[in-house]
C-alpha cells in the first residue's frame, strides 16, 4: 500500500464544518428511537477510571458497574470495554473474566507521551501480558508540531507490532492540535500507521472531544475507507457528559459514515459520568418520571 | 400622537439566575380583574420544570453550606432590594385591580415577612434541635436539616405576598426551589425575580415558572430529584390531591398543604414553616478516654 504524502492531507473548511454540526444537531430523536439509541450508546460506552487515586477497589466496583449497569433493569446492555490504567489491568482482567467485555488500557506514557520510546513498548508490552486486549495509546504531538511526521508514524506502527491482534486505539489529543487541519493529517497518518480506532483525547486536555473534531475524523475515516476498503474506528473521549450530547454523536456517525459503523466494534465513548445520565434517561423514558441521582451509584 | 413609544416589560421565566423564555415558546395572556390584557406571560412546559430543578439541585450543596448568618443576611437584602422598589410593585398590583391602600400593605408585609424569616435564620437550629439524654456514655443530639429540593406551587391569591411567604421559609432552611407562580396575577412574581437576582441569592437558589397548574402538576410531584412539595390551595379537587399523594409516594416526598385564605393573617407566618422542608438528624458523639 501506498503512504500518501501528509502535506497532501485535505484543507478543512472551518465554517462548513461547524455548520453542518449545528444542522445535524438540531435532529430530533425522540420515543421509541430515543431508547434505542440511548441503549446503543450504553453500549458503546468505554466505561473509564484514569485517575492518580485509582484503586484495586475502585476498578472492581467499575466493572460490577459495567457487567450490569443498573440493578432494577437486567435487559440494559452492558458496556463496550473498562478502560484503566496499565498497573490495573490485570484487576480489571480478572473481575471480567467470562464475559464480553472488553479491558482496555492506556499505555504509552499517557497522558502526556513524553517517555523515550523504549519505556513506551515496554509499558505497551506488559498490559498486553497482563490482559488487556485494547491499547488506548498516545501520540507524541510535540514531534507532530514540530513536522516529524515520520517519527509520529514510526511510534504508532511500533506500538501496533506489539500489539498484535488487540485492538490499537490512537488518541490524537485534538485539544493540543490546534487547527482542523492537523486533525485531519493526524487522523490520516494514524490510519496508515496501523490504528484500529482513532481517538480524539485523553480527557486530561481541555478542549477534550468536541463534535466538529469528531465529524473531521470521520471524515477522515470514510476518505480512508473509499481508498482502501478498510473500516476503521472512531472514539471521542472527554467532556461527553449527557445522553443528549451522546445522541447527537451517534447522529453525526451515521450522517457521515452510515448505518455499519453504528457498532460497539467501530464506535466507542469514552467517558465515565456519561453512563449514569444514559441510565438516567433511559428509566426516565421507561417510567415517564424523570430521575434522581440518588438512585444510582456514584461509580 | 404621543412623545416617544410605550416600552412594555417582557415577562420571562427565572431559571437558574437568568430570565429565558420557556423552550416551549408558548404564552398565555394575564388578564386584570375588569378583563383588560395586561401583558403575556410564558405557559412553562414539563422540561422547563426540568432545567428549574436541575438548576436548583446544582444550588443546594452551596446554599446550604452557607452559615445561617450568610443565609440570613441574604435574605435581609432581598427585603432592602424590595424596600427600594416598592413603587414598583405597589402599582404592578394595582393594575391587576388592588385597590392603592391595599397594594402598599401587601408590599409592604411582603418586606415585613422576609426580615422575620431572616430573623430567624440563625434561630431555628437552636429552638428547633436538642441534647437528647441517653443512658450510655455518649452526647446525643438532634438537629434539623435542608431537605433538599423543593417544589411550591404559590398561592393564587395575594400574588406577591402569598409568593415571599412560601419561598422564604423554604431558602430560610437552606432549601432551594422551583415556584410555580400564581397562574392568573404572574406578573408580581416574575418581578420578584428581578429582586432576587439582585440580592446576593446564588443562581438557582430560587426558580420562578408562570403556567398552568393542572399540566405542570405531574412533573411537579413526581419528579424523583425533588423532595418535596409545597402547596397553599383551599379549593383544590380531590382527583388532584389525590394523584399530588400518589406521586409523592414514588420517592417519599414531604408533601405540605397550608391552605391559607389570607396571608394577612397571624398565622400565616411562622417557624414550623422552616421545619416543614427540615430533616432531623440526630448524631451518637461518644464521650470520655
Amino acid at each position: 500500500m501506498n503512504i500518501p504524502d501528509y502535506s497532501q492531507s485535505p484543507p478543512i473548511d472551518q465554517v462548513g464544518v461547524e455548520e453542518r454540526v449545528a444542522r445535524l444537531n438540531s435532529r430530533s430523536i425522540k420515543k421509541e428511537s430515543k431508547i434505542k439509541a440511548l441503549e446503543m450508546a450504553l453500549s458503546m460506552v468505554d466505561l473509564t477510571t484514569l485517575e492518580g487515586m485509582d484503586t484495586a477497589g475502585k476498578v472492581i466496583q467499575l466493572c460490577q458497574k459495567a457487567k450490569r449497569p443498573h440493578p432494577y433493569q437486567p435487559d440494559l446492555p452492558t458496556v463496550a470495554a473498562v478502560c484503566v490504567y496499565p498497573r490495573l489491568v490485570s484487576v480489571a482482567e480478572k473481575a471480567l473474566r467470562g464475559t464480553s467485555i472488553h479491558v482496555a488500557s492506556v499505555a504509552t506514557a499517557f497522558p502526556s507521551g513524553m517517555a523515550p520510546l523504549e519505556v513506551k513498548l515496554e509499558e505497551t508490552r506488559q498490559a498486553i501480558e497482563d490482559g488487556a486486549d485494547e491499547v488506548d495509546m498516545v501520540i507524541s504531538r510535540g514531534e507532530f508540531l514540530e513536522g516529524n511526521y515520520n517519527y509520529v508514524f514510526d511510534e504508532i506502527a511500533a506500538v501496533k507490532e506489539i500489539v498484535g491482534k488487540a485492538h490499537l486505539k490512537v488518541i490524537l489529543e485534538t485539544g493540543e492540535l490546534q487547527t482542523y487541519g492537523n486533525i485531519r493529517k493526524a487522523s490520516d497518518l494514524a490510519m496508515h500507521a496501523g490504528a484500529d480506532f482513532i481517538k480524539t483525547s485523553t480527557g486530561k486536555v481541555k478542549p477534550a472531544a468536541t463534535q466538529p473534531v469528531t465529524l473531521v475524523m470521520l471524515e477522515a475515516i470514510r476518505d480512508y475507507y473509499y481508498r482502501t476498503g478498510h473500516m476503521v474506528g472512531m472514539k471521542p473521549a472527554g467532556g461527553i457528559r449527557k445522553a443528549k450530547q451522546a445522541i447527537q454523536y451517534l447522529v453525526l456517525v451515521n450522517e457521515t459514515l452510515g448505518g455499519n459503523w453504528l457498532h460497539p466494534d467501530y464506535f466507542r465513548f469514552g467517558a465515565s459520568s456519561l453512563t449514569n445520565d444514559l441510565l438516567l434517561q433511559i428509566v426516565k423514558q421507561k417510567t415517564g418520571v424523570y430521575q434522581s441521582l440518588d438512585y444510582f451509584s456514584n461509580d | 400622537m404621543p412623545d416617544r413609544v410605550n416600552v412594555l416589560k417582557t415577562y420571562k421565566t427565572y431559571i437558574d439566575g437568568a430570565f429565558p423564555r420557556t423552550e416551549s415558546g408558548r404564552h398565555y395572556k394575564v388578564y386584570d380583574r375588569e378583563g383588560n390584557i395586561l401583558a403575556n406571560a410564558c405557559q412553562c412546559s414539563r422540561k422547563d420544570v426540568r432545567r428549574a430543578v436541575v438548576a436548583a439541585r446544582g444550588s443546594f450543596p452551596g446554599w446550604s453550606d452557607r452559615t445561617a448568618y450568610n443565609r440570613g443576611q441574604i435574605l435581609y437584602r432581598i427585603a432592602e432590594m424590595l424596600e427600594t422598589r416598592k413603587g414598583q410593585f405597589t402599582e404592578e398590583l394595582e393594575r391587576t385591580g388592588y385597590k392603592a391602600k391595599r397594594a402598599v400593605a401587601e408590599v409592604e408585609s411582603s418586606i415585613d415577612r422576609l426580615i422575620y424569616y431572616a430573623g430567624w435564620s440563625d434561630k431555628y437550629q437552636q429552638v428547633f434541635g436538642s441534647i437528647n439524654p441517653v443512658a450510655s456514655s455518649h452526647f446525643n443530639f438532634s438537629l434539623p436539616e435542608p431537605t433538599g429540593v423543593v417544589t411550591i406551587w404559590a398561592p393564587e391569591e395575594q400574588p406577591l405576598l402569598g409568593l415571599v411567604s412560601v419561598i422564604a421559609p423554604v431558602i430560610t432552611g437552606g432549601n432551594s426551589c422551583v415556584v410555580l407562580a400564581s397562574e392568573t396575577y404572574p406578573l408580581s412574581a416574575i418581578s420578584f425575580a428581578e429582586v432576587l437576582n439582585s440580592s446576593d441569592v446564588p443562581a438557582g437558589v430560587v426558580n420562578i415558572l408562570t403556567g398552568s397548574r393542572t399540566e405542570l402538576l405531574d412533573p411537579m410531584t413526581s419528579h424523583m430529584d425533588v423532595n418535596a412539595f409545597f402547596y397553599t390551595n383551599p379549593d383544590i379537587e380531590v382527583q388532584q390531591q389525590k394523584q399530588i399523594d400518589e406521586n409523592g409516594a414514588l420517592n417519599v416526598k414531604r408533601i405540605i398543604r397550608k391552605p391559607m385564605e389570607d396571608w394577612q393573617d397571624k398565622e400565616a407566618k411562622s417557624p414550623y414553616f422552616i421545619t416543614d422542608f427540615q430533616e432531623i438528624k440526630t448524631t451518637w458523639h461518644p464521650v470520655g478516654f
